[in-house]
C-alpha cells in the first residue's frame, strides 16, 4: 500500500503531534456532530488544527458524518477560506486591494516571494514557516499598503519595512523553541 | 370554467392536470424544449437554463423546476426564448473540447444536436485553452473533463441512483470541475464501473471505454480461434442502434451479424446463466438447510459486488460464490472446451458481448486469469458492437437470422430474463422447489419480481418452508435495504441485486436513451423471448445437464467450485490514504492499524483507537508503535477490525481493546 504522511514540519515530527491533532478532530466531531450542516463549522476548526486540510482528515470526516469523501473535498474547495496545501505557521496576507496596489503593494510581495525563494506557484516555504498570500481589500485602505501577518495588521508597507517585519518574527520564532 | 385550472402555452388553453413544471406540460401537448440537466428519475437541479420559456410577468424562466400556475401564459418559442437559448449553447461550446469528429459520441452527443437544432453558427466567445489530461485509469469508462459541461447528471445519477457519490463538483467559477475526490482517477476511488454517469452523460465527459480494436485483432490473427458469447440483455437492444424499435428481439440477427465480423463461434451467455442458476440455487438450498449465510445475496452483477467489496465487508460471505454468468463461460471454455478441442487455454480468444461496463472491470480481475490467461479476454457493450457492425457496413436490419453455435447455443426462458430486473430470483424460483422436492412444479411465472418498482418482494413456498425474497435495482435501492436489514427491520431469505436500474437491460454498455420507455420495452422483449421458449426451467436444459455429466460432476461438487465459484474481498473506498498517528524511532517495533472505515468506524473502531493511545502512553512503548488509522484493511471479516504486524484481529470492540493491545501487541516488545 503506498504511504500518503501527513506533512509535517520537522519539530512537529514527534508522534504525539499527530496524535493531539487527531484527538482534537475527533473531539470537533464529537461537540458539533454529525449532521451534513455540520461539516463546515468541523472544516473550520480542523483547518485550525492542521493549519490546512489534509486529504485523509478530510476522508475520515466523510466517514463519521456518512457523506462522499467527494462531496466533502467539493465543500473544502468551494470555499477559499480552506486550504488543501499545507501552509506556513505564519500566513502573511498581502491586500491588492485597488488602494493598496495603487501604493506599492505589488513591490511588497515580490520582495517576500525573493527573501523566501518562492517561485512558480510556489506560496509556502518548505520548512512550513511562511505562506503568502494575496487577498482582495482587507478594509484597512487609509494604511495601505497592507499586510496581514496570522492576525496582525502591518500598514504602509514598503519592502525594507517587511523585510525588516520578517527579521523579527524569526528572531522570536528562534526564541520561542 | 376551463381558464380556472389552466394555463396558456403559446396561445393555446392547456389544462393543469397536477403536473409539477411546465416543462413536465409542454411535453405533454407535443412540444420538445431542449433540456441538458433535466431527468425524470433524478432530482431537479435546474442549472443548465437550456429549457427557458417566457412567461408574462415573469420573464426568462428555467421551465424544468417551474410550476405552472393557473393563468400563466407561457411562450415557449418567442424571440427572447430564442436568442436566451442560444447564448447558453454558445456559452457552452465556448468552453467545450469541439474535437466532435473523434469524440465517441459523436452523432449521440445531446450538445451537438441541440447546437444544430437551433442554428447555432457562430461562438462568439473566445476558446479556453487550458486542456486537461484524460481519465484514462478506469477499465470500463474514459473521462474527458474538457468536454464537461457541468450539468451535474453524473453527480446526481451516482449519488441519488447509485447511493455512492464518487463524482462531485469541485472548485468554483471558472476552474469549477466535476471529478472523483481530491481529484483522484476513478481507477484510486470506489467507482464500481456501472457506467451510469456515461449514460446520462450529454457529451462525451464521460465515455464507454471503446476496445474494438482489439475485436478485429484478434478476429484477423489467423493463431486464435475467436469465440464471442452474447448476454441476454444485447438481443432486446441492439436493434435500436440500426432504426428498430426497442424491446424487438433481434437474436438472429445479432448471431448473423457476428459470424459476418468474422467470430469463429457465436454462443449464448443465457447457456451460462442457467448454470448459475443450478449452482446458486444449489448454493442456496445447503444454506437453506444448515441455516447460515442467509440472506444469500446474488452476485452475478459485477457493480455489485463491488460495491459491497468496498461498502459491506460483513456481507460480503452472504453473497453467492457462484461467478457471473459471463465468467462461468469463460471458464468452461478455456478449461474444458480447450481441453476436448485439443487446443491451449491461449489458442482460444474469447470476446463477451455485454450490456454492461462493469463487466470489462470483471473480466480484468486476477481470480479470472489463470497463468497470465484469463477466461474472458475482452469484453464488448452493446455500443461497441454496434460500432463495429457499421464499421463493416453491414445492414443489420436486413440480415438473414441464423442460429448459435453448439455447444453453448441451447439456452432456456430462465436464462434469458437475466436480462431484466428479478430475473434471476425468478429463475432461482423457478429451479427451488424442484430441486429439493424433486417433483416438478407447475408455476413458472413469478409475476411480482418483475417490473421497475425499487423494491419487490414475494413470498413462496419452497418444500413445505416459506421463502422471503427481495429484488431490487440501482444501488441506492440495495444501500436502503441493506440499512433496513441491519437495523432488523425486513428479513429475508434470498436478495437479488443489479446495479443497474432496470436490471441488463439498463447497463450503460446499451444504445443511449434517456426515456424511460426504452427499458420498458425491452424488459417487454426479454420477457417475450422467456414466453417463446421451448423450455423455461434452468433445470430441464439438455445442454446443462451433459456439462455437468461430461465436465462437473454435480452442482456444489468439487470440479463445480473449480470452475463456476469464486470469493470476494474487501477494499477500501479510497486507495493508500492513512492517517499516521505514531511513529517509532526505534529498531524493535511493531506496525499497529486499526480501520476506521464506515463499517469499523460505526462499531466505535475509533475508542479502540483510543484505548489503544492510552495503552501505549500507560506502557511507555509510543516510540515502539507504528500507529495508524487506516480506511480498509482489505481481508477483515468482522468490524473493528486491527492488523498487528501482519496478523489481522477481527471484532476488537472498544472493550476488547486493552486485553488485545496486551496480547498482540506489547507481548511483541517484551
Ligand atoms: S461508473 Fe457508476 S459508480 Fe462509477 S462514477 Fe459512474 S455512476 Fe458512479
Ligand atoms: S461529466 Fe457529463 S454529466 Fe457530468 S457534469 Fe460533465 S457534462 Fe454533465
Ligand atoms: S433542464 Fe431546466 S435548467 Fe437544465
Amino acid at each position: 500500500m503506498k504511504q500518503e504522511l501527513l506533512k509535517t514540519t520537522p519539530e512537529e515530527e514527534q508522534s504525539s503531534t499527530y496524535q493531539r491533532k487527531f484527538e482534537k478532530v475527533n473531539e470537533v466531531i464529537n461537540r458539533l456532530g454529525r449532521s451534513r450542516s455540520a461539516l463546515i463549522p468541523i472544516l473550520q476548526e480542523v483547518q485550525e488544527e492542521y493549519r490546512y486540510l489534509p486529504e485523509e482528515i478530510l476522508t475520515y470526516i466523510a466517514t463519521a458524518l456518512d457523506l462522499s469523501p467527494a462531496s466533502v473535498f467539493g465543500v473544502a474547495t468551494f470555499y477559499a477560506q480552506f486550504s488543501l496545501e499545507p501552509k506556513g505557521k505564519y500566513v502573511i496576507k498581502i491586500c491588492d486591494g485597488t488602494a493598496c496596489h495603487v501604493r506599492g503593494s505589488d513591490p511588497v510581495r515580490e520582495a517576500l516571494l525573493k527573501r523566501f525563494n518562492l517561485e512558480g506557484k510556489k506560496r509556502t516555504t518548505d520548512d512550513l514557516r511562511f505562506t503568502v498570500e494575496t487577498v482582495s481589500c482587507l478594509g484597512a485602505c487609509g494604511l495601505a499598503p497592507v499586510v496581514l501577518i496570522n492576525d496582525k495588521i502591518y500598514g504602509q508597507m514598503t519592502p525594507e519595512a517587511i523585510n525588516l517585519i520578517i527579521d523579527e518574527i524569526m528572531k522570536e520564532d528562534a526564541e520561542d523553541e | 370554467m376551463a381558464e380556472k385550472n389552466s394555463v396558456l402555452i403559446d396561445g393555446q388553453v392547456v389544462p393543469l392536470n397536477g403536473e409539477k413544471s411546465i416543462l413536465e406540460l409542454t411535453r405533454k401537448i407535443g412540444i420538445e424544449l431542449p433540456t441538458f440537466c433535466y431527468h425524470s428519475e433524478l432530482s431537479l437541479y435546474g442549472a443548465c437554463r437550456m429549457c427557458v420559456v417566457e412567461i408574462e410577468g415573469r420573464g426568462i424562466m428555467a421551465s424544468c423546476s417551474t410550476p405552472p400556475v393557473p393563468g400563466m401564459k407561457i411562450l415557449t418559442n418567442s424571440p427572447r426564448v430564442q436568442r436566451v437559448r442560444r447564448t447558453v449553447l454558445e456559452l457552452l461550446l465556448a468552453n467545450h473540447d469541439r474535437e466532435c469528429t473523434t469524440c465517441d459520441r459523436n452523432g449521440t452527443c445531446k450538445l451537438q444536436d441541440l447546437a444544430n437544432r437551433f442554428g447555432v453558427k457562430k461562438i462568439r466567445f473566445g476558446e479556453r485553452d487550458l486542456k486537461l489530461p484524460l481519465d484514462t485509469s478506469s477499465p470500463s469508462l474514459v473521462r474527458d473533463p474538457n468536454k464537461c459541461i457541468l450539468c451535474g447528471d453524473c453527480v446526481r445519477m451516482c449519488s441519488e441512483v447509485q447511493g455512492i457519490g464518487v463524482l462531485d463538483f469541485n472548485g468554483r467559477g471558472s476552474s469549477a470541475q466535476v471529478t472523483p475526490a481530491f481529484n483522484k482517477d476513478l481507477a484510486e476511488v470506489d467507482c464500481v464501473n456501472c457506467g451510469q454517469c456515461s449514460a446520462v452523460c450529454p457529451t462525451g465527459a464521460i465515455v464507454v471505454k471503446d476496445e474494438t480494436d482489439r475485436a478485429w485483432a484478434a478476429i484477423n490473427n489467423p493463431e486464435k480461434l475467436v469465440v464471442v458469447q452474447v448476454a441476454p440483455a444485447v438481443r432486446v437492444a441492439l436493434g435500436e442502434e440500426f432504426g428498430l424499435p426497442a424491446g424487438e428481439l433481434v437474436t438472429g440477427k445479432v448471431v448473423a451479424a457476428l459470424k459476418r465480423l468474422g467470430f469463429d463461434k457465436v454462443f449464448d451467455t443465457s447457456l451460462a446463466a442457467d448454470l448459475t442458476v443450478i449452482e446458486e440455487t444449489n448454493e442456496f438450498i445447503d444454506r437453506l438447510q444448515k441455516g447460515e449465510r442467509l440472506p444469500q445475496f446474488t452476485s452475478c452483477c459485477p457493480g455489485w459486488v463491488k460495491y459491497a467489496e468496498h461498502n459491506e465487508a460483513e456481507y460480503l460471505k452472504h453473497l453467492s460464490s457462484c461467478r457471473s454468468p459471463q465468467q462461468m463461460f469463460g471458464s468452461l471454455v478455456k478449461k474444458h472446451w480447450a481441453t476436448e478441442l485439443g487446443k491451449k487455454p491461449e489458442d482460444i480468444f474469447v470476446v463477451s458481448i455485454m450490456p454492461c461496463t462493469a463487466k470489462k472491470y470483471e473480466a480484468g480481475l486476477p481470480q479470472f486469469t489463470t497463468d497470465g490467461v484469463p477466461d474472458v479476454d475482452l469484453v464488448l457493450t452493446t455500443q461497441e458492437l454496434a460500432r463495429m457492425i457499421r464499421e463493416a457496413g453491414l445492414l443489420f436490419d436486413q440480415l438473414e437470422v441464423e442460429s448459435f453455435d453448439t455447444p453453448f447455443g441451447f439456452t432456456t426462458g430462465a436464462g434469458v430474463i437475466f436480462g431484466a430486473t428479478g430475473g434471476v430470483a425468478e429463475a432461482v424460483l423457478r429451479a427451488a422447489h424442484e430441486l429439493v422436492t424433486g417433483e416438478p412444479i407447475e408455476q413458472v411465472n413469478f409475476t411480482e419480481v418483475r417490473g421497475f418498482d425499487h423494491r419487490k418482494e414475494a413470498t413462496v413456498e419452497i418444500a413445505g418452508q416459506e421463502i422471503k425474497v427481495a429484488v431490487v435495482h440501482g444501488l441506492a435501492n440495495a444501500k436502503a435495504l441493506l440499512k433496513e436489514l441491519k437495523e432488523g427491520k425486513v428479513h429475508y431469505d434470498i436478495i437479488e441485486v443489479m446495479a443497474c436500474p432496470g436490471g441488463c437491460i439498463g447497463g450503460a454498455g446499451q444504445p443511449i436513451s434517456t426515456s424511460p420507455e426504452t427499458k420498458k420495452e425491452r424488459a417487454k422483449g426479454i420477457y417475450n423471448a422467456d414466453k417463446l421458449s421451448q423450455i423455461r426451467k434452468a433445470q430441464d436444459n439438455p445442454v446443462v445437464t451433459k456439462f455437468y455429466e461430461r465436465w462437473l460432476e454435480k452442482p456444489n461438487s468439487h470440479a463445480a467450485h473449480e470452475a463456476l465459484h469464486t470469493a470476494y474481498v474487501n477494499r477500501s473506498r479510497i486507495n493508500g490514504e492513512q492517517i499516521q498517528l505514531l511513529t517509532s524511532k526505534q529498531k524493535e517495533q511493531v506496525d499497529v492499524a486499526v480501520c476506521v472505515g464506515t463499517c469499523c468506524y460505526l462499531k466505535g473502531s475509533y475508542d479502540t483507537l483510543n484505548k489503544f493511545m492510552q495503552q501505549a502512553e500507560a506502557a511507555k512503548v509510543t516510540d515502539k508503535i507504528n500507529l495508524y488509522a487506516t480506511f480498509c484493511l482489505e481481508g477483515c471479516e468482522q468490524s473493528p477490525a486491527v492488523k498487528v504486524n501482519n496478523q489481522i484481529i477481527n471484532g476488537v470492540t472498544p472493550d476488547q481493546a486493552e486485553k488485545v493491545f496486551k496480547e498482540k501487541v506489547l507481548s511483541k516488545l517484551e
